[in-house]
């Protein structure tokens, strides 16, 4: 046995505003009433004004428009700041109907809705409407001033819709959802409903949207933060659930040589990067250094900054010698600067995301995001931030997004959620010592890539930026003149050992020296004993020769026989001793002899 | 259909209502009661039945049944209601 259910399932239409379609799993209730509730500036008659528009556009439905609280002329004036057309549709497909209640009608007693329904039916019977809106029905209502009155109509209305086959969008305005009780019926009654609530928090301004009720239809019910962009309402659902991004192994430069090298090679090409850090430490010069490398390499680049002007940022870089003017120039880089106060936070990614879309960079600064979140903690800026940098993730683009630490927090990045989706994240902050302040760069995290647990001090200089060893002495980092105090004292150290280490050297030379010097003395003496000894060799043979020449001589002089007589008295020889000195020839014939001593004595 | 016939110009009024709705019945009663007691010299009265006349709602900017709308002599003035009360009636339409 089959049940016929009086409310088969429902099918929806879309409405086409992005991101509601897909958290209600296709849009509103066809057939049916949603009512559409939110404070003043909410964005209800857009909403409204949009599905009208969107049905009409994409699926050629009619339908009609009724605007108790707006004139017709304000409404289509209001439509083409989001480029509808509705004049032009008007033509064929829309119908306005200026429902105002001019101030100065007077009311004496009740009245109802009878005959305009009729000739609203009239009207639909006539396009062939699909959709109606009422939009403002709490000024009616007001008017009415009439619990039931007020009841009487709205169920009149919402049987009219039913009999109709109309799909019908009622708008509300409320000052408070649960505080105000006067029309709470119109909640019950409705088979959808839809709350924008507008919200300041620390002065940021916030959407949101909620679908609070769906009869027959399971739907997301957090709260989510719409925009209104030039292309009508977006919600902005918390992005895709599975990621669905290319990853890529190249790597691109971070503009500083000794951060790459930290970095082990530079950015992944497609992350994003987060440069966090006090007033003044440089995170814009970092990122300018990311944008020169980038225009240098030739890609497209996109700068956006939300503290300073175009021109500033160019002349302030130029002063650590980044020079981006000629690239502004050639159309590689394109800036631009806008103050974060006016549209809130999801209207500014919502601005971004087109100027991203119209520029196509590959490589985007913002300087810095933390603008755009930091002064407010609320859940809006950390999705629309991540939403946001999960659309540049599924574009390719690599960025860097400078953050101000305001000195406060902690960790502001942490707070707006950014930090735990960045990539890469590199904190610059201030050590004071000494009496001054330097600036320490270290590389927080950094995914898929090895990375300098180190400390390094940044250095800024008319010659451009540099990043320096820091030394650590007695358990602490020198930077700055310290550092250089160290180092000084660290060379004037090694002078030091080298002089002591020259002077060691030099007296061991000159000992040396002086043991040569002995040396040389002593072989010198040497040489004199031995010059001595020769000479005295030579003296005593010179003396023996002497003493056996002067022997001869004397034999000579004194005659051989003489000799001979002296020597050997008995020597046959008998007629030499006539001869005398004068004859020597007898004379080697004797030798020896008493005669040899006498002639020593002689010599 | 109430129509009191007088002299022309001294009162131009336009009553639009929504066939036998409720309101719209008492509204041509309490018309014509007001009428009678304070406009006797003359009123010219035109009811306009928008279930029958649909499009001249949307000519004259109607929006809820019954509305009454003084024509003559300007300022136009509409009073929305059953008219049932008398005094912001003759106030709308410049009774002294």
């Amino acid at each position: 046995m089959k049940i016929n259910s009086p409310y088969p399932v429902v099918t929806k239409v879309l409405t086409g505003v992005q991101g509601f379609d897909e958290i209600t799993d296709g849009g509103l209730p066809q057939g049916r009433t949603t009512l559409v509730m939110g404070g003043p500036g909410c964005g209800k008659t857009v909403f409204a004004l949009q599905s009208l528009v969107t049905g009409a556009t994409k699926r050629k439905e009619a339908g009609i428009f009724v605007a108790f609280e707006e004139s017709t002329r304000q409404i289509v004036a209001n439509a083409a700041t989001f480029g509808w057309d509705l004049p032009a549709l008007a033509k064929k497909k829309l119908f306005f109907l200026d429902a105002q209640l001019s101030p100065d009608v007077v009311k004496a007693g009740e009245f109802d809705l009878v005959g305009m329904l009729n000739v609203l039916q009239a009207k639909a019977e006539e396009l062939q409407a699909k959709w109606i809106v009422f939009d403002g029905i709490d000024v009616l209502l007001s008017l009415l001033d009439d619990a039931v009155s007020e009841r009487r109509e709205i169920y009149r209305i919402r049987d009219w819709l039913y009999q109709n086959a109309l799909t019908g969008i009622i708008t509300q305005k409320v000052s408070g959802i649960d505080s105000d009780h006067r029309y709470t019926f119109l909640q019950f009654m409705v088979d959808c409903v839809v709350v924008l609530r507008h919200q300041v928090v620390d002065g940021s301004a916030f959407r949101n949207l909620r679908v609070m009720k769906y009869r027959g239809s399971g739907f997301a019910a957090d709260e989510f933060p719409i925009t209104l962009t030039s292309e009508g309402m977006q919600l902005t659902n918390r992005g895709p659930t599975e990621f669905e991004y290319q990853v890529t192994d190249e790597r691109i430069s971070s503009g500083l040589p000794r951060l790459d090298s930290m970095l082990h090679g530079g950015y992944y090409r497609g992350s994003n990067v987060l440069i966090s850090g006090a007033p003044g430490t440089a995170k814009s010069t970092l990122a300018g250094l990311f944008a020169i490398g980038a225009c240098e390499r030739g890609e497209p680049t996109l700068y956006v900054s939300f503290d300073e002007g175009s021109d500033q940022i160019v002349r302030n870089l130029r002063s650590v010698g980044i020079q981006l003017a000629p690239h502004l120039k050639t159309g590689t880089l394109k800036m631009y600067s806008t103050r974060t106060r006016g549209p809130n936070i999801e209207d500014q990614f919502g601005l971004l995301r087109a100027k991203v879309r119209q520029h196509r960079p590959r490589c985007l600064v913002i300087d810095p995001l933390s603008a755009l979140s930091s002064k407010v903690e609320h859940l809006a800026s950390a999705d629309a931030a991540q939403h946001f940098l999960d659309f540049l993730k599924g574009e390719g683009i690599t960025v860097v997004n400078t953050s101000l630490e305001n000195g406060f927090a902690t960790d502001v990045a942490t707070a707006t959620g950014i930090s735990t989706i960045a990539d890469t994240w590199i904190h610059v902050s201030y050590i004071e010592q000494d009496g001054e302040r330097n600036r320490a760069l270290t590389i927080v995290k950094s995914r898929g890539t090895g990375h300098s647990n180190q400390v390094r001090e940044l250095t800024l200089s008319d010659d451009g930026v540099s990043l320096t060893d820091v030394f650590v002495a007695q358990g602490k980092v020198l930077m700055g003149v310290a550092r250089w105090e160290w180092e000084q004292e660290e060379q004037a150290g090694t002078k030091r050992i080298q002089v002591a280490t020259d002077l060691k050297r030099l007296q061991l030379t000159l000992s040396q020296a002086e043991a040569a010097a002995r040396l040389q003395v002593v072989q010198t003496e040497i040489e004199a004993r031995n010059a001595e000894i020769a000479v005295l060799v030579d003296a005593t043979g010179s003396a023996s020769k002497l003493l056996r020449t002067d022997r001869a001589t004397m034999r000579k002089m004194r005659h051989a026989d003489e000799e001979v007589r002296v020597l050997k008295p008995t020597t046959p020889n008998g007629g030499s001793h006539t001869n005398g000195g004068s004859k020597t020839n007898g004379g080697p014939k004797t030798k020896g002899g008493p005669g040899a001593i006498g002639g020593k004595g002689a010599a | 259909m109430a129509t009191i016939l007088a002299n022309k110009t001294s009162l131009r009024l336009r009553l639009y209502i929504a066939g036998n709705a409720p309101n719209s019945l008492l509204a041509v009663a309490n018309l014509k009661a007001i009428c009678d007691e304070y406009f006797a010299t003359g009123c010219v009265v035109e009811t306009i039945d928008l279930l029958v006349h649909p499009a001249r709602a949307l000519a004259d900017s109607i929006i809820v049944t019954p509305t009454l709308v003084k024509v003559y002599p300007l300022p136009v003035q509409k009073v929305i209601g059953t008219l049932s009360d008398t005094n912001q009636v003759c106030l709308a339409l410049g009774v002294k």
